[in-house]
């Protein structure tokens, strides 16, 4: 019944019916849904280079104070010895080298690298906390819609509804720009503040994407013989949701969640391009981008943090693919 | 005999069907439409029909997964109809169900040990020795290997898992189980074996079943009582001899009929009764007897006054104007029979 594997799982499927204790004389190790995701999962080669770079990053975005203290320089300091006076930009094109591993910005000489690696915390702090966010709002919002149904089903479809027409980058823009003014009245400020505002519009406006995917799966499970089964041997609505449906959920929540990371990067960096997510001198990649623009005879500015974002978002991307075929090998091929 | 451990009576469920934003009610479908048995300590009743005669929704009626339109269910004397969820709680223990889908009856993210032990953690049963011990017992008893204690559902064979669905539900020592398709989802071979351990379980632990089943082999080899369903009513109850021998009830005789015959020299012995048409929808049933739209030997009496539901024969309760088998009918419910034939033939205001 689920993908052949190797010789013990064989056993176990051809075991003959009804053994009675003590029959069976070489011990079967049995396999829980998790171990045989993982054995389906590490024969994916692309999944598991994709999970090889999102734990690289990962890595990167954690240390990023140690790389640079190794490779680079800090990531606001100006190195106008490496500027060309005349042109503004870096003396021999780009100025990578040994000592500056991405060359340098030009203006001011910031080292790429530097802002690059630590772009990488801004980037992936804010696409996880959002999709923690996401997830949360929408599998309860989901689960609720699916098991109680009715009015309730109906008044979370709509909103879910309302929420996905919503024109959703004019709003960002909008509302970062508008609660950006309030430093005073919400008691954080800076980077923080910004920080928090994007996780708060990023992660609550995505929501409905994920509550979709897990009202429709609580619909069918709700249907399905063992949760009759719980509610003939008395089981209340709590042990029911948690015990009985909720389990079957974490393999779609995990993939779904995988697969909004990088829209989440990409969207950070949409709205760090136009100017409404963080604020210079802070390194992000979506920053870095837009400054670039304006220096378009110095490709390699525009390059790397380029890069980054596109293998940020291709990693987790096929990462996240790769998740689903193992966790759920029916919804593919 | 003594008191029945179960008693239907007259139990309805109507299918509200509605229409439009208002969620008009616009008509009603009627899957069980006045259903009456009693079950005995003990004994094994079953209850067969065609698919959508209500046979399934009679047992989640009884088992209160489903709310009851109307009618009454008595479970050890207790009115169990609209008892509130949290006072029918400490009943369940009692009371158990069987599923059909040993696939979809078994939580996937469950181990075997978490799916049987789950009634002694929803009931706060405590157990002498543990639950882990309490669970590898009753694995053992159903023919299971307690050690795959741990496993998941997923590796098991269709029959182990039916075997798991039935140790759940032995879990907590039940009085009445309801077995709603036992075997149908299973292959033939694999039938026999959990037909037979639901025997050897009901020997073991004084168990009483209602089997509900479409299979008239199935329902012949473990029923001692037998009740035939037809579009949301019981049209025969009868013990299993007397039901399989001699039908009275023309649907009854129809639906064995159909039941082939293994031994090809005996094939011509029988005569294939082929009902017309197909079942009418439950939403706007026929009128007074429900069988009249197929039933060879219907008159004009069926079409205006349904047959009740009364005992013909000792123990063989019988819903129809015009029975087969008549030789078998006691004496005063024969007359009645009599009557009914009498005037079918003149029938009333033709006869000058």
């Amino acid at each position: 019944m689920t993908a052949p594997l190797d010789a013990p799982g064989k056993a176990a499927e051809a075991e003959p019916e009804a053994v009675v204790a003590g029959v069976s004389g070489k011990a079967i190790q049995g396999r829980s849904l998790g171990q045989i995701a993982w054995l389906r999962l590490k024969r994916d080669k692309v999944a598991l280079a994709g999970a090889g770079v999102v734990v690289f990053l990962i890595l990167v975005a954690t240390f990023a104070p140690l790389i640079v203290g190794w490779f680079g320089h800090p990531p606001n300091e100006f190195h106008q010895e490496m500027i060309d006076p005349s042109t503004m930009t870096p003396k021999g094109g780009s100025g990578i080298s040994g000592e500056f591993l991405f060359g340098v910005e030009p203006l001011n000489g910031r080292d790429l690298f530097s802002r690059v690696v630590y772009g990488a915390r801004i980037s992936l702090l804010i696409a996880f906390l959002a999709t923690v966010l996401s997830v949360v709002i929408g599998t309860v919002m989901g689960v609720m819609a699916g098991y109680f149904g009715g009015w309730v089903d109906t008044v979370i479809s709509r909103l879910m509804d309302i929420f996905l027409a919503f024109p959703l980058l004019v709003f960002a823009i909008a509302l970062v720009g508008v609660l950006g003014q309030f430093e005073q009245q919400l008691g954080v400020q800076g980077d923080t503040l910004r920080i928090l505002l994007l996780i708060f519009v990023i992660g609550f406006f995505n929501w409905p994407y994920i509550g979709r995917i897990i009202r429709g799966q609580t619909l069918s499970l709700r249907e399905r013989e063992f949760v009759d089964a719980a509610r003939s041997l008395g089981a209340r609505g709590p042990y029911i949701l948690f015990r009985e449906i909720l389990p079957n959920l974490i393999a779609p929540i995990l993939v779904y969640a995988t697969l909004l990371i990088p829209t989440n990067v990409l969207f950070e960096a949409a709205l760090s391009f136009l100017g409404v997510g963080i604020q210079a001198p802070t390194a992000t990649w979506g920053g870095m981008l837009a400054q670039a623009v304006k220096f378009y005879t110095v490709p390699h500015f525009m390059f790397f943090p380029g890069m980054a974002i596109f293998i940020t978002v291709l990693a987790f991307n096929l990462f996240g693919d790769g998740l689903r075929d193992a966790l759920d090998p029916k919804s593919s091929r | 005999m003594s008191e029945p451990l179960l008693s239907v009576q007259g139990l309805e469920k109507h299918f509200p069907v509605t229409k439009g934003l208002f969620k008009r009610q616009v008509g009603a479908v009627r899957a069980v439409d006045g259903v009456s048995f009693d079950v005995f300590k003990g004994e094994t009743i079953g209850l067969v029909g065609e698919s959508g005669c209500g046979k399934t929704t009679t047992g989640r009626l009884i088992t209160r997964l489903i709310e009851p339109t109307g009618g009454k269910v008595v479970f050890e004397g207790n009115d169990i109809t609209h008892m509130s969820q949290s006072r029918i709680r400490p009943l369940r223990r009692d009371m158990q169900l069987i599923f059909q889908d040993p696939y979809s009856s078994l939580n996937p993210r469950h181990t075997v040990g978490a799916i049987v032990g789950a009634p002694f953690r929803i009931q706060g049963v405590k157990t002498e020795q543990g639950i882990k011990k309490e669970v590898q017992d009753i694995l053992a008893l159903v023919g299971l290997n307690p050690e795959h204690y741990n496993r998941y559902p997923h590796e098991f064979s269709g029959g182990q898992r039916q075997r798991i669905g039935i140790a759940r539900t032995l879990a907590l020592k039940p009085k009445l189980i309801i077995a709603d398709e036992p075997v149908s989802a299973l292959d033939v071979s694999i039938q026999a074996q959990v037909v037979n351990l639901l025997e050897d379980l009901q020997n073991e632990l004084d168990l009483t079943y209602v089997v509900i089943a479409h299979d008239l082999s199935v329902v012949r080899h473990i029923s001692d009582r037998v009740a035939v369903m037809y579009l949301g009513k019981i049209v025969e109850l009868a013990d299993r001899k007397s039901l399989y021998d001699a039908p009275m009830h023309p649907y009854t005789n129809a639906l064995l009929s159909a039941v082939p015959i293994p031994d090809v020299k005996h094939r011509g012995d029988r005569e294939r009764i082929r009902l017309q048409g197909d079942v009418p929808s439950p939403l706007n049933p026929p009128p007074a007897c429900r069988f009249h739209t197929r039933c060879w030997k219907a008159q004009v009496v069926c079409k205006t006054e349904e047959p009740p539901l009364v005992e013909l024969a000792p123990g063989h309760q019988v819903a129809c104007h015009f029975p087969e088998n008549a030789d078998k009918i006691s004496a005063p419910a024969a007359a009645k029979v009599a009557r009914n034939v009498q005037d079918a033939q003149h029938p009333k205001g033709t006869i000058a």
